[in-house]
């Protein structure tokens, strides 16, 4: 095999290989609980990818889940561990229900770039902020993000359930709704909306922009040794900030347009966790832009499986999590296998009592 | 029950010819009578959670009994496009005729978005939102006048507490939650009327953490009984118990997890609205569109009183549910001076007095004098 074509064949074949692992465990875990594991299988499939309703419910889920991963990938490639996507998220919905209260805005494409625009805005300061306070004061990234985070939830239910709040929003207190125009609708005439649209387009421009751009080249280098990036000259803190504010931007446009597709208006029904659910998706993609996309459209299906496997088995929500549990450490642990001689494996399988190969061919291959 | 007081008459009209097109609607499954009648039931959190989900849970429950009924179930349900996706997904894909949303933030947009395209569908919400002429027809909302329970609860804690400080440990300051927290004091302090009851908001309907460490600090404080309107009571009855305090609990009974500090509690009793929907969906009557109901109605229990609730407690929480049960008690109510918030500002004029179901209680925005916290 070409080494390339090998290349593939692993970084695909093993997760996948990962997965179907992890549905025979759950089958085996679940059949002790009287369910037929055959029975279980079907539906999960049936659920998460059956049919064209159960498409829209997994491209649904995943839509918002490859925005906030890319608000840990891209920082991650310039070296950083962000994981306050969701701080990010919530201040990105505020902004983008808060415009429409402070200027009169034009209805239709330019009024929606616009709320959509601020949002965006709002999430990429704000990690654009974690950013700084480490290259400038030398605050971990990670721990900061994460507190900063609770920061901005806090400021969010300040602001709807206080100056911003709209006073008919008794029990659920919301911000106003945005007008109709300023709303975006299904893809097609189906029930998902444009946001996967978004997230798609962001994870492919971001991964071309890294692969083959001067700024991606340049980042990649600081996230490998910000030393040696130093050293040739690359601006490395600014190449680290603007990575923090594209990744916040990304976050923050998941949280404009979950305001502007579902709920219509800011309100705590935002903080769910999709900046949490992003930081899982990411690692699982080894922050690979491209893969951030089926890693979130399997979790998207894991969502929708569950919801059917409650449904028809009456499992507790518990279940899908430990499936989801199990997958996604099978597919860590994969990883270990990435570098494995396959050659000498199936040698030694097949020669148990043989005298075994030198093993100087096998040292300078794995790692 | 208690239909909506208002516009009865106007909406008459309309309600016959829905109730026309409802009886055609549900032709189809007499013709195929062994098909069973589906409706889902949706939860924002877990089933078993000592409160909220679990009271639905348990009218649920009961209901699966009945025969020629299949009650789809999912849990742990955001208030996101999730929700409708699993409402379309017990339309689509079980069949569920009748669904039963529980989360107050289901309604608006979730239900909304979903109930004019399948018209056919019947949607019953827990919170009370619906509103004639702006929402559609098959959706409809119930809930109970609980606050009758939070009542009783202080009554009991007014007799049984010894600092004379009573507290109470709240998610957000809604309406629905004031009104709780006034009743409570408002029942304690017509047994001993120098009673103070200090709330706490912990921000949100399941936070854990904060809860216990509201219920810590209230207990410092020198509170000895405790009341609540979060999610999940568990770890404010636990954590009071473990302090050595008493407490009585919310939405479902919490009995079992502390029955030494355990005294009564406000339960919802949702079976009574959940058969009156059933029945009408199933004979095809109108969709109920706005059910409410307290004691009286039965929409809403209180626990059964714990071994350490003195005869004098227990005799008058008894003569006073007696007379909510016969209809003609007030909570709040003007009396001789008017009612004051606890900022010195009248908020019911004296000699007033509001009916359960007057809709000013609905938008109540302030905590009476008597309770130390602000909104």
């Amino acid at each position: 095999m070409a080494p390339a074509m090998r290349q593939a064949f692993v970084d695909v074949g093993l997760p996948v290989l990962a997965v179907f692992a992890s549905l025979l465990l759950f089958g085996i875990v679940v059949s002790f609980g009287g369910v037929n594991p055959l029975e279980l299988w079907l539906l999960l499939f049936r659920g998460a990818f059956g049919d064209w309703f159960s498409w829209q419910n997994t491209l649904q889920r995943a839509a918002p889940l490859m925005l906030t991963a890319l608000c840990v990938a891209l920082p991650a490639r310039a070296g950083l561990v962000v994981i306050g996507g969701e701080g990010a998220l919530v201040l990105g919905g505020l902004a983008c229900a808060a415009l429409p209260l402070a200027l009169p805005l034009p209805g239709g494409v330019v009024g929606l770039a616009l709320v959509c625009g601020v949002g965006a805005m709002a999430g990429g300061l704000w990690i654009a902020l974690v950013g700084a306070l480490r290259e400038y004061r030398g605050i971990n990234e990670t721990i900061s993000s994460l507190l900063l985070a609770y920061v901005a939830i806090g400021l969010f239910k300040h602001w709807v359930e206080g100056p911003l709040r709209d006073p008919t929003s008794l029990n659920k207190p919301s911000t106003p709704a945005l007008a109709e125009s300023l709303r975006i609708g299904g893809i097609a005439g189906s029930d998902v909306h444009w946001g996967l649209v978004f997230g798609v387009v962001a994870c492919l421009l971001f991964s071309v922009a890294l692969r083959s751009t001067v700024w991606g080249f340049s980042t990649r280098v600081v996230g490998g040794n910000t030393k040696a990036a130093q050293l040739v000259g690359l601006a490395a803190s600014r190449l680290v900030l603007l990575a923090c504010a594209l990744g916040g931007a990304c976050a923050g446009l998941a949280g404009a347009i979950e305001v502007a597709a579902v709920h219509t208006s800011a309100n705590a029904s935002l903080i769910v966790g999709y900046g949490y659910a992003g930081i899982l998706v990411s690692f699982i993609a080894r922050h690979n832009p491209v893969a951030v996309i089926p890693v979130a459209i399997l979790l998207g299906g894991f969502g929708a499986a569950g919801s059917l496997l409650q449904r028809r088995l009456g499992l507790p929500d518990a279940s899908v999590l430990l499936l989801q549990g199990i997958a996604f450490v099978l597919i860590l642990a994969s990883e270990a296998l990435r570098d494995a001689d396959w050659r000498a494996i199936w040698r030694r399988i097949l020669q148990p009592s043989g005298p075994r190969p030198s093993s100087t061919p096998l040292g300078d291959r794995t790692v | 029950m208690n239909h909506h007081h208002t516009k009865r008459r106007a909406s008459l009209k309309s309600l016959v010819s829905i109730g026309a097109a409802g009886t055609l609607g549900m032709l189809n499954p007499r013709v195929h009578a062994q098909k069973p009648f589906t409706f889902g039931v949706i939860y924002v959190g877990p089933r078993d959670d000592f409160g909220y989900n679990q009271a639905h849970a348990q009218a649920a429950a009961e209901l699966k009994k009945l025969p020629g009924v299949k009650v789809v179930e999912e849990e742990n349900v955001p208030e996101t496009a999730a929700v409708q996706k699993t409402m379309t997904g017990m339309i689509a894909q079980d069949g569920a005729s009748l669904l039963f949303p529980t989360s107050f933030g289901y309604f608006d947009p979730h239900i909304l978005a979903l109930a004019p395209r399948n018209a056919a569908v019947r949607f019953s919400h827990c919170g009370g939102l619906w509103t004639e002429g702006k929402h559609p027809k098959n959706v409809g909302s119930f809930f109970g006048y609980i606050d009758e329970c939070q009542y009783l609860n202080g009554v009991v804690a007014g007799h049984m507490t010894k600092s004379n400080k009573i507290g109470f440990v709240a998610a957000k300051p809604i309406p629905q939650v004031l009104r709780n927290i006034n009743a409570f004091l408002l029942g304690a302090r017509s047994v001993k009327p120098a009673i103070t009851c200090s709330a706490i908001f912990t921000g949100d309907w399941s936070m854990p953490v904060k809860e216990a460490e509201a219920t810590n600090s209230l207990a410092d404080q020198g509170v000895d009984v405790f009341t609540m309107h979060v999610d999940g009571p568990k770890v404010v009855v636990e954590t009071a118990a473990k302090r050595g305090r008493m407490v009585c609990g919310y939405h479902a009974s919490q009995a079992k997890l502390a029955p030494n500090a355990y005294l009564t509690g406000a339960e919802w009793n949702w079976l009574t609205a959940y058969k009156t929907i059933i029945d009408a969906a199933r004979a095809g009557t109108p969709h109920p569109n706005f059910l409410r109901g307290g004691l009286k109605e039965g929409y809403v229990k209180s626990s059964a009183y714990g071994s350490m609730v003195t005869d004098g407690a227990r005799k008058n929480a008894d003569d006073i549910r007696g007379k909510m049960m016969a209809g003609n008690f007030d909570i709040f109510v003007g009396g001789v001076g008017g009612l004051k918030d606890n900022k010195g500002n009248i908020v019911i004029a004296a000699g007033r007095s509001l009916k359960q179901t007057d809709i000013e209680l609905e938008k109540m925005n302030y905590l009476v004098e008597g309770v130390i916290g602000s909104v």
